[in-house]
């Protein structure tokens, strides 16, 4: 029966091959394109006369003698100092990642085991929270920031992206908790544990599933910020998005878009990295909010 | 668990949302009261040897105390709220008193900056949020009749598009459209048009970030529907195919409503991510053609001269937005929680 189920017409197989075939090419073609043409003069990447320049490379072989070259992330990189940049995200990743993380699972263990009203309407605040546009939310940090010395360091854009990485980790990380058996962590208050005890010894060791998923999407979240790092951080202490935003504002120049093409492919290879590694987790923490409805 | 317990354990997380996100909407909501200081007008007499002339300049010195001494500028009340940046009233009015059809009606506040924007951003969430749901839903179906060893790389080659920094996703994208990149370039040949150019106009503009959107969140959907299609009942498949359900009468009445709750889940995260669309218009340099809500308090705040009046009272009316938004969801999801309890 099920052989019946799972047998195609000829033509469902070739429409479906086909469909995720120009799927395949839709979501990857730009990214192996760019990365590709990272390695090439402007004069290659972008062709007047022809696009198969970026392919023969014929320019590139002009300019510089070689088929291949790190023009663009030499100057990125060093002249331009984007390794500044990556330290300052690699600081702020960690740490928001850590932090809000740390907050998070008390957070989420504590509205995940309280059955009261205000436990729901918490929820409810965060979802609203969550939905803000981040932007809107920084329009309020400019003044006082300024007023008070704030503005412009990295501890205070940390913990800002903590506080808006709040409402969604709190809600994935609920969401975990709830699958964790109550029993578990009641029967060791049973034996005289302390509702914080059962929670460190009984709930913190089965919970790095959960915690690893939610810890990727908080790093994406503060990874990928603009709105916050732009507004809130002075020059020295870019971060990598609003660095190659700033590239663009000076790439006027022929050559120097090249650099902004090599930071932002040099941006883009640790989440390459992190979907290599994590797809797995990835893909249940999407679904994990969709699967409770 | 009791009270006490609860609130020690939410208070680092509570203190964090408190201290920056509810004071920063009341911080918000009180600049918007206020208007930056005019700058002081100093009335000079110049005296020259063809008499004497009177010269009005800015004093520099006296303005610049005054906006330290007040860095919240003056109470201007709901000034900003009306003024022709932002709801435009008398704009309204106007346009509305004059306008002969709603066409020529609607032209004229695709004028008002506030309107141009609330514009884009609706168009943007509502065209973007059902062809995301369409196209997902259609890759995921693909790949789901694909033999097995295919499925891996498909998704893992799906999710770069989503997982992508937004404001680097646009920009790859921005270059290979750019006239003299491979995209821009073939679409010069395709339309025999070697001026065309997806910058130039503001329709063009629109579609270019609306394919952005889509090809941007479309994975979100894929993932989601092709979880959820492993959990489709085999059961019901059967009986169906006994019943003699055609390939397209089972996706109809069995697959389909199986996935449901996942549109939901899916619209709802659309309509969230859409409605605060920024990055995509700073990566296209689409701000002449485009601009959202977001947009627009970015634009406020950078420079030299920022206004923050105007970009909170921008920011109030966003969130007034998404709160109108979420409404359904929020009744929904209460209506939910009591008939648990009850």
């Amino acid at each position: 029966m099920s052989s019946a189920l799972h047998r195609r017409s000829r033509t469902a197989v070739i429409l479906s091959v086909g469909l995720v075939a120009v799927w395949l090419i839709i979501a990857s073609f730009p990214f192996i394109w760019t990365f590709w043409g990272s390695f090439k003069v402007q004069g290659d990447f972008f062709s007047k006369a022809d696009w198969r320049y970026a392919l023969t490379g014929v320019r590139t072989i002009a300019e510089t003698g070689g088929y291949f070259t790190a023009d663009g992330y030499h100057g990125a990189w060093i002249e331009q100092e984007f390794w500044r940049a990556a330290l300052n995200t690699l600081i702020v990743v960690v740490c928001t990642v850590t932090i809000s993380l740390t907050l998070g699972t008390l957070g989420g263990y504590a509205l995940a085991r309280s059955g009261h009203r205000y436990a729901f309407w918490l929820l409810m605040i965060a979802l609203v929270f969550r939905a803000m546009p981040h932007i809107t939310l920084v329009s309020g940090y400019l003044l006082p920031f300024f007023e008070w010395n704030l503005w412009g360091h990295l501890p205070t854009t940390i913990i800002v992206l903590v506080a808006i990485n709040q409402p969604f980790t709190l809600w994935m990380l609920h969401s975990f908790f709830l699958n964790i058996p109550r029993d578990l962590d009641e029967s060791a208050m049973v034996d005289g544990c302390t509702r914080f005890e059962a929670f460190r010894h009984v709930i913190v060791p089965v919970m790095w599933p959960g915690v690893i998923t939610t810890g990727l999407f908080s790093f994406l979240l503060a990874y990928n910020d603009f709105a916050v790092t732009a507004m809130l951080l002075s020059e020295e202490n870019q971060t990598m998005v609003p660095k190659i935003a700033s590239f663009l504002g000076t790439t006027q120049t022929e050559g120097d878009v090249m650099l902004a093409v090599a930071a932002v492919v040099s941006a883009t290879l640790p989440l390459f990295v992190l979907i290599l590694f994590f797809q797995r987790q990835i893909v249940s923490g999407l679904t994990a909010g969709a699967v409770k409805g | 668990m009791p009270h006490r317990t609860f609130f020690w354990f939410i208070l680092p997380s509570l203190a964090a949302m408190i201290l920056f996100i509810a004071l920063p909407i009341v911080s918000v909501a009180v600049q918007s009261l206020y208007v930056e200081h005019e700058q002081v007008i100093k009335t000079v007499e110049n005296c020259g040897p063809f008499g004497c002339s009177e010269e009005t300049t800015v004093d520099q010195e006296a303005t610049r105390a005054l906006r330290e001494a007040e860095p919240l500028g003056r109470f201007n009340g709901f000034g900003t709220y009306l003024n022709r940046n932002h709801l435009a009233t008398e704009e309204v009015g106007i346009a509305w008193a004059e306008s002969e059809s709603w066409g020529d009606f609607g032209s004229r506040l695709m004028n008002l900056p506030l309107y141009k924007a609330l514009a884009f951003t609706l168009t943007y969430t509502f065209v973007v949020a059902p062809l995301v749901l369409v196209l997902g839903l259609a890759v995921a179906l693909g790949v789901n009749s694909l033999p097995r060893i295919f499925k891996g790389p498909t998704i893992f080659a799906s999710l770069l598009p989503m997982i992508v920094t937004p404001l680097i996703g646009s920009l790859i994208l921005f270059w290979m459209i750019d006239a003299q990149g491979i995209l821009g370039k073939t679409l010069q040949v395709i339309f025999d048009d070697p001026q065309l150019s997806l910058k130039a106009s503001p329709a063009l503009t629109w579609i270019t970030l609306i394919v952005y959107g889509v090809w941007h969140n479309t994975p979100f959907s894929f993932i989601v529907f092709y979880a959820g299609l492993q959990t489709v009942p085999s059961d019901t498949l059967e009986a169906a195919l006994i019943d003699g359900a055609s390939r397209w009468e089972r996706l109809r009445y069995v697959v389909v409503p199986h996935l449901t709750p996942l549109v939901v889940f899916i619209l709802l995260m659309q309509l969230m991510d859409g409605f605060r669309v920024f990055e995509p218009i700073v990566g296209f340099s689409a701000g002449a053609n485009a601009t959202s809500l977001s947009y627009i308090i970015y634009n406020d705040l950078r420079g030299d001269y920022q206004q923050f009046g105007s970009a909170a009272v921008t920011s109030i009316l966003t969130i007034i937005g998404v709160a109108i938004l979420l409404t359904p969801v929020l009744v929904r999801t209460w209506r939910d929680f009591n008939r648990k309890r009850a």
